[in-house]
């Protein structure tokens, strides 16, 4: 907000210069609308878009949006695009509305969403078994608290984000009790919490976010996903009950109002073609939430770094 | 032994019998009726469950997709109403935060910057002074100046305006509303359970509907924030205008006043002062609503608390919810000034000049001109310089992690001393209660305290309930909300004494529940959750700090209005000072205590939405759930659930109210 006045001339001044050159060729100058969410991760990832979308000459706002609630402004065309849907936690929503005709999944981000159970490095010490899960039928004592001793306490995230963990923990036979957090922010408040005092916790935790790069720890490791070990009793460990492994490792989506091609020809390949890795997201949250850069700096970096590769995608 | 002891006798052993037989059912009715092989007594069948929900999410859908009036659709319609709401929004939200642009989007120019931060912390002195003295245009200026120093500006001019254009609509609206049900008896009676439900229903239940109305964005927020807000003015509204004294409605009749006249004229300004608590109210209900506004595109100060705490930073989300208390606490004190200033009369203005006519209005446009123009080059007149801003943030994080670290045993063994002795029974003691019977409870209390009008409406609703299939996530809210309004009075009604006999204690719990009241409970819940885990204890702190409130407001405003005559009386008769409070203080205030106990209760019921947020297992949790997968029935079928349940402890808790008003010869009995 500093040298208000050099800042406004130089946007009208590269205005000017853009309605001379770039917007000429794109096909609608109506702003292609982006929502935000509340997490650093999916803050980045639609910045990043919106540059792209920017440096093609399209027009782009941002809409602060409820993550589910979006849908009904996609569907509607209040709201253009959605940069992360992740398969883990909004399929069904997805699902819900590209059945409807009105929202189309624009193809995956790149980022592959991991779910799992979660413990601190230092709970290793006390249960060696680990990450392997068998160890967790040994030790369960090890993760007990008043309320639930003897049987460990495992912190599962919203009820809303399914996850089928009283399932599995009944299917694999382990000796916990499954307690659902409210919010993602309770979630990490409890491991905040245990952290601090490095007291016995596990957890539901996902990545990409910035809570692996913070606490030191590990996944467990499940048996692995298949989706006849969730449909079918007799696959997997245990042969007389389903949900016996770990779960399932996802896509995050892309999802876009189904009137965007029409309107912006030209941005909507570039939107389907957009993809990050996983890698490049962490260290982009990490740099965001913990080391506590600006996050129009972080984008920035990124598109100097990776002109390139979306030049690519525009200019396809 | 006379009439009424023996009365009182008898309703006495009536509850007796009545508790004794619950507590058996709920000890014995599981055994009793697996022998009987009648295991729908315990648990509600799913095959009798009434599938509501999907038939009011297909209501919805035909209203927003297939509605057509002749010439336009009803999305149309709310459409066009989102664009009339728009406009002024926009405007105000131009002018306070963001400038006004050319262009859309991100490539807009902006051609006229936002008011500098001088200009409006010039305006709002003025405003203080204006409304009552320097002392007030000192803390309405350094609240804002508050704002400024700690790097909040920005969002809370983004929130301020939500907050000016929410305000009018709600209160031009609210207004109408009460004088129509002034007017009309049988507008009232219909406008009653409506603004029953507007209080009630939890916002989330009406979140997705409204999106699907209103468009996403900030109208909807608005919109929102406009129904919860609404209804204590429209009550006001109409209790005010019953109020005006008979002879000045004579004295308009005489002087042959039309009825508008009369309306606008007579009874509006006679009034006004009362209006004035009403439009209070609407502010304080609105700054209320900004964190779940935030949510879906209101942005500000709200949005600031929410991103904070997902990153777990308590100290930039308790810095954005105290710009929040602080932008209420200003916001109220000026409009208490005003509401008591429009009852005085002031000279019209004289002097020579227009300076001295209006010195603040001209001295205001003075800053605004000079900032307007030192602003082009000097940026720190247009807006706050960011390294100049402090930060507490630190402080917060750093005091939750000592006392997690140093205090943690000790605030597990309380909490295990309240589960277990506390919370744990309570909930099984309703969970156990067979549904059949409860519902012939209720029914019973009912017709005990108000006849079989509130009998026939208890057994209705809570037959509702029964038979949508939300018994059992009912009854774990009774309980949880049961639990804290128990806890909630405990503490809060001996505090509202303490405060109304003791002048310096009133002073800091004053400020301390004005602080509770409009600080977002999202900002404590989360260091809550980190000292106390996820679980009812947790929502039971959260629901017990902000329903608190109300209980020590009536309580110490019932023992404060104590007529002087009774308490001169005992002390002629040689009571000590204890003896006044309890033998003549407390039980003339019980009415008043019963009422704040009933708004008590309100409040814990709206609390369940927050709550849900750290996993518990009730209606609020069911409302959330809904509003996450955007099911519009679900929400809102649990929804009215929750509202009855309100309903009924409210009808109940007036009716006894009522009876102890008049027990005491302080209302006439009519029936």
């Amino acid at each position: 907000m500093k040298n208000f006045l050099t800042k406004s001339i130089l946007v009208a001044a590269t205005g000017l210069m853009m309605s001379g050159t770039a917007m000429a060729q794109v096909e609608s100058m109506d702003p292609i609308k982006l929502t935000l969410h509340d997490w650093s991760g999916q803050l980045i990832n639609t910045k990043i878009m919106g540059a792209i979308l920017e440096e093609a000459g399209y027009n782009v706002e941002y809409v602060q949006a409820d993550y589910i609630a979006q849908f009904a402004g996609l569907k509607t065309g209040d709201l253009t695009l959605a940069m992360e849907i992740w398969a883990t936690t909004g399929q069904e929503a997805l699902d819900e509305a590209t059945a409807t005709g009105n929202v189309v999944n624009a193809g995956e981000t790149g980022l592959q969403a991991i779910e799992e159970w979660w413990y601190p490095l230092y709970m290793k010490e006390r249960c060696p078994g680990l990450p392997d899960w068998e160890a967790l039928k040994a030790c369960s004592g090890e993760f007990a608290t008043a309320e639930t001793a003897p049987k460990g306490r495992y912190v599962g995230g919203p009820v809303t984000w399914g996850g089928f963990d009283d399932e599995r923990v009944e299917a694999l036979g382990l000796d916990f009790e499954v307690v659902h957090a409210g919010t993602d922010a309770a979630l990490f408040a409890e491991l905040e919490s245990a952290y601090q005092r490095e007291a016995p916790v596990i957890l539901w935790v996902y990545v990409p976010h910035w809570a692996p790069a913070k606490y030191e720890g590990e996944f467990v490791e499940f048996p692995p996903y298949s989706a006849e070990c969730y449909s079918d009793p007799s696959v997997g460990v245990n042969p007389d009950a389903a949900y016996d492994c770990g779960k399932p490792r996802g896509p995050i989506w892309k999802a876009a109002w189904a009137g965007m091609e029409d309107k912006w020809p030209g941005a909507y390949p570039a939107v389907q073609a957009y993809t990050l890795t996983n890698e490049e997201m962490s260290a982009m949250v990490g740099a965001v939430d913990l080391d506590g850069e600006e996050i129009d700096a972080v984008v920035d970096a990124w598109m100097d770094a990776n002109e390139g590769r979306w030049n690519g995608w525009i200019t396809q | 032994m006379d009439a009424r002891v023996l009365e009182q006798r008898k309703s006495l052993a009536l509850w007796l019998g009545l508790f004794a037989l619950t507590w058996f059912f709920a000890r014995f009715g599981a055994s009793i009726s697996e022998a009987l092989g009648m295991e729908w007594l315990i648990s509600y069948p799913k095959e009798w469950i009434i599938p509501l929900n999907d038939k009011v999410s297909a209501l919805m859908k035909w209203l927003v997709e297939d509605v057509h009036f002749i010439l336009f659709s009803f999305t149309d319609m709310t459409r066009a109403l989102a664009w009339l709401i728009e406009q002024p929004y926009y405007f105000v939200r131009a002018l306070l935060a963001t400038g006004f642009e050319q262009g859309v989007g991100r490539r807009a120019v902006q051609i006229v910057p936002p008011l500098s931060w001088l200009t409006i912390l010039a305006g709002v002195i003025a405003l203080g002074h204006y409304a009552k003295d320097w002392f007030l245009a000192a803390i309405v200026g350094l609240s804002f100046a508050y704002l400024a120093i700690f790097g909040q500006w920005e969002s809370a001019m983004v929130t301020l305006a939500s907050v000016v254009v929410a305000v009018p609509i709600g209160v031009i609206g609210g207004l109408l509303l009460g004088i129509l049900a002034y007017r009309h008896p049988r507008f009232d009676r219909i406008m009653t359970p409506v603004l029953d439900l507007m209080q009630t229903i939890p916002i989330f239940a009406y979140l997705v509907p409204i999106l699907f109305m209103f468009g996403f964005g900030p109208v909807s927020a608005l919109v929102a924030t406009v129904i919860y807000a609404m209804p204590p003015m429209v009550r006001i509204t109409a209790m005010a205008l019953k109020a005006v004294d008979p002879e000045i409605k004579d004295f308009g009749v005489m002087s042959g006043c039309t009825r508008s006249q009369m309306t606008w004229r007579i009874l509006v300004p006679s009034a006004l002062s009362s209006l004035m608590v009403g439009v209070n109210q609407v502010i304080m209900l609105s700054l209320n609503m900004v964190i779940i506004a935030s949510m879906i595109g209101a942005g500000g100060l709200g949005f600031d608390v929410l991103s904070s705490l997902r990153r777990l930073n308590i100290g930039g989300g308790f810095e954005a919810g105290i710009a929040i208390v602080i932008l209420a606490i200003a916001i109220d004190r000026l409009s208490q000034a005003f509401a008591v200033r429009s009852s005085q009369i002031h000279p019209a203005p004289q002097g020579s000049n227009i300076f001295k006519r209006h010195p603040r209005s001209t001295l205001v446009a003075l800053v605004l001109i000079v900032a307007l123009i030192v602003g082009r080059f000097v940026p720190a007149f247009q807006t706050y310089p960011d390294e100049m801003t402090l930060t507490t943030g630190a402080f917060w994080s750093d005091g939750v992690k000592y006392l997690n670290i140093n205090y943690f045993d000790v605030f597990e063994a309380v909490k295990i001393f309240f589960l277990t002795w506390f919370l744990l029974p309570i909930k099984r003691f309703f969970l156990n209660i067979p549904w059949p019977w409860f519902i012939v409870v209720i029914t019973i209390i009912g017709w005990k305290f108000g006849g079989w009008k509130l009998a026939l409406m208890n057994g209705v609703m809570t037959l509702f309930i029964a038979s949508t299939g939300m018994w059992e996530k009912a009854m774990v809210t009774v309980y949880l909300c049961g639990a804290s309004v128990i806890i909630a009075s405990a503490i809060g009604i001996p505090l509202g004494v303490l405060a109304a006999i003791n002048q310096r204690a009133g002073r800091v719990i004053g400020v301390v529940i004005d602080t509770l009241q409009t600080l977002p409970s999202f900002v404590y819940l989360i260091p809550v959750v980190m000292l106390f885990r996820i679980g009812d204890f947790t929502a039971m702190i959260a629901i017990v700090l902000y329903a608190l409130v109300p209980a020590v407001r009536y309580a110490a405003h019932g023992v404060k209005s104590v007529s002087p005559d009774l308490i001169e009386a005992g002390i002629v008769s040689g009571c000590t000072k204890r003896q006044i409070l309890t033998r003549i203080r407390l039980p003339l205030a019980l009415p008043e205590i019963l009422l704040g106990i009933n708004q008590t209760i309100m409040l814990a019921l709206s609390m369940l939405v927050i709550t849900a947020l750290v996993g518990t297992r009730d209606l609020g949790q069911e409302v959330y759930i809904a509003l996450t997968k955007a099911d519009t029935g679900r929400g809102l079928v649990a929804g009215f659930a929750i509202a009855f349940i309100a309903i009924m402890a409210d009808r109940i808790i007036n009716a006894s109210a009522k009876n102890a008003r008049i027990r005491f010869g302080l209302e006439a009995k009519n029936d």
